[in-house]
């Protein structure tokens, strides 16, 4: 039985409130789920022990009455996240057989709610790659193919195995994590909702470093309404976390009213890139006269800095990451090489971080030791740290002229298929990013909501950004655009 | 700029990653790709632009100066390559 596993955390939560089915019933329609879909490639460490025991305590705790909307919900956790006594390797091979002996504060907080544990998601290396082919656990592969065609397809990256655990109906919602496109990507890619929230809106605490000033964590689900669910459940200040900020997080769901008059939405002229394809140019189209039609007024608004998104996401996070990344070392956790006669403490590092590291995270790490070094740093490092701060100047010159939110496409085309894209430039894979990476560099909100299918019947999204720390008006607005768009497409199960 | 070869061993050197003397040359086209590409930036004009610090402005919290946490040797070494005698080994460091 796998059906319960295609529920909506909503109408598991009511399920389960109505005790129409358990928590372990629930649970263990999920776990045949992933049994059946190992082509996918999906789930990479399966904790069905955990999974089980949580989802009986679910059940006592559900009898009891009066439960967080998360209690009894089976969802997948991003292998980013270190959870305790459980491997989290980041999908790299540099911490392989690594079991944190520490909990991090989001997956805390979801187990706190009673959220029950499926297993940890595969990913890109270190969440650097936009297709989840950099893994150390081989490429993840997208639920959804071509009309007529059986190719596979990549589901995005970095955070693929969570797109397509979700969109495979393998578990209710999953963990994500955003540097610069990472849930919001994927998420177009394979037809769900993902959700980068406001910087500081969610602890970073025990989830493994990337990117320190760009990394957000947020819930990918299958609509808007489960998002704004799991992400309360996520969201909160946390002490060990220095960037974590201390606001009230608002009940979001209650937002959801549908009711966007009056509102209105910027549409940026520097996102209609040369050489955009005519779909990705009517998608948005459509989706601006949907929330025309909602009541929203729409406003033509310029981001000049635009452009300059791309080359100072790939200084700023080369940069961070060269130094985050600094600490696998072989020393003190994860992989180290053997050594040859006569090795010292210099060769064990060189041997172990090159055995450990794959080419795209040795490739980014040596990028930011570059741009970092005496002579560079003015020359790249500063620089792009002002240009970022032009680029969020852009958008707080939208914001003060009442702007609510801003909409665009979530990428530039459709899922390519697994290997496509390999022998290419890594430019050219940068490039994936175009219209997500900006929102990072500026801090906000942005969601992905999947509004419709291209001719080779693949699912594309639109994007919505939000203002700083407005996530509720932002999903309020997705949530119209979802019902605009009522996409609710499933792709045609073949693993 | 291009990356050349003996910038790309520096490189290498200074992240303490090993790349073969016969990878340098692949290496250092990847990288001058990748620089090309940032040197986009260089069309801005920066001048008297703060670069930004903190995207989300904010005062850093203070707490009590107090110890809250210690005493986890053991699970400090759970995760280590090698230990010695509740410390983490190493190959010699100095000469």
């Amino acid at each position: 039985m796998t059906e319960l596993a295609k529920l909506t955390i909503e109408k598991a939560r009511d399920g389960l409130r109505k005790k129409t089915f358990s928590s372990a019933e629930l649970t263990s329609s999920c776990l045949n789920a992933i049994q059946q879909a190992k082509e996918l490639n999906a789930f990479v460490h399966d904790t069905p022990e955990i999974a089980i025991k949580q989802a009986t305590d679910a059940d006592k705790t559900l009898s009891k009455g009066d439960t967080p909307s998360m209690c009894g919900i089976p969802i997948g956790i991003k292998d980013l996240f270190c959870t305790k006594g459980v491997a989290s390797q980041a999908a790299s091979n540099i911490l392989q057989g690594f079991k944190p002996e520490y909990e991090s504060t989001i997956t805390q907080k979801l187990w706190d709610s009673g959220a029950v544990m499926l297993g940890k998601l595969n990913m890109d290396e270190f969440a650097m790659g936009s297709s989840n082919e950099t893994s150390a656990y081989g490429d993840v592969v997208n639920p959804w193919q071509e009309a007529n065609n059986n190719k596979k397809l990549s589901p995005g990256g970095s955070s693929g195995g969570s797109a397509s655990a979700v969109s495979a109906d393998l578990c209710l919602a999953a963990t994500g994590t955003d540097t610069g496109g990472s849930i919001r990507q994927p998420a177009a890619f394979v037809g769900i909702t993902g959700l980068k929230p406001t910087y500081g809106r969610c602890s970073r605490w025990g989830v493994v470093a990337f990117a320190s000033s760009l990394d957000q964590a947020g819930p990918m689900t299958k609509c808007v309404r489960d998002a704004a669910i799991m992400l309360e459940a996520m969201s909160g200040h946390d002490a060990k976390d220095s960037t974590s900020v201390d606001i009230p997080v608002p009940n979001f769901e209650s937002f959801l009213t549908g009711d966007i008059r009056g509102k209105k939405i910027g549409v940026p002229k520097e996102y209609r890139m040369d050489g955009m394809s005519d779909e990705i140019e009517q998608l948005w189209t459509e989706g601006t006269a949907m929330l025309k039609d909602a009541g929203a007024k729409i406003v033509d608004i310029s981001l000049p800095h635009t452009k300059f998104a791309l080359p100072v996401y790939y200084v700023v996070a080369p940069a961070e990451a060269s130094s985050n990344l600094a600490r696998y070392d072989g020393v003190r956790f994860g992989h180290r090489s053997s050594l040859s006669l006569g090795d010292g403490i210099t060769e064990m590092y060189e041997k172990t971080r090159a055995e450990g590291f794959g080419e795209e995270v040795k490739r980014r790490v040596m990028i930011g030791t570059y741009v970092l070094s005496a002579g560079f740093y003015d020359a790249y490092y500063n620089r792009a740290r002002k240009v970022r701060t032009l680029i969020k100047g852009d958008f707080e010159n939208v914001f003060a002229q009442n702007i609510d939110a801003i909409l665009t496409p979530a990428t530039p085309s459709s899922a390519f298929g697994l290997g496509e894209m390999k022998e290419v430039d890594p430019v050219q894979m940068y490039l994936n990013d175009v219209f997500t990476v900006p929102v990072n560099l500026a801090g906000l909100p942005g969601i992905s909501v999947p509004t419709g299918l291209d001719k080779k019947g693949l699912p594309l999204g639109l994007q919505l950004i939000g203002r700083p720390w407005e996530e509720a008006e932002m999903l309020n607005i997705a949530y119209s655009l979802e019902s605009s768009a009522s996409f609710f497409d499933k792709p045609q199960k073949w693993w | 700029m291009a990356i050349d070869v003996d910038t790309a061993r520096k490189v290498a050197k200074l992240a303490r990653i090993a790349v073969p003397e016969s990878e340098l040359s692949k290496v250092a086209k990847e990288l001058s790709g990748i620089l090309k590409f940032m040197e986009r930036l260089n069309e801005v004009d920066v001048t008297n632009v703060q670069p930004m610090t903190s995207v989300t402005p904010m005062e850093l919290k203070l707490r009590r100066d107090e110890i809250t946490d210690g005493n986890q040797q053991v699970s400090v070494l759970a995760n280590a390559p090698d230990t010695k005698e509740g410390f983490f080994a190493v190959p010699k460091v100095v000469e």
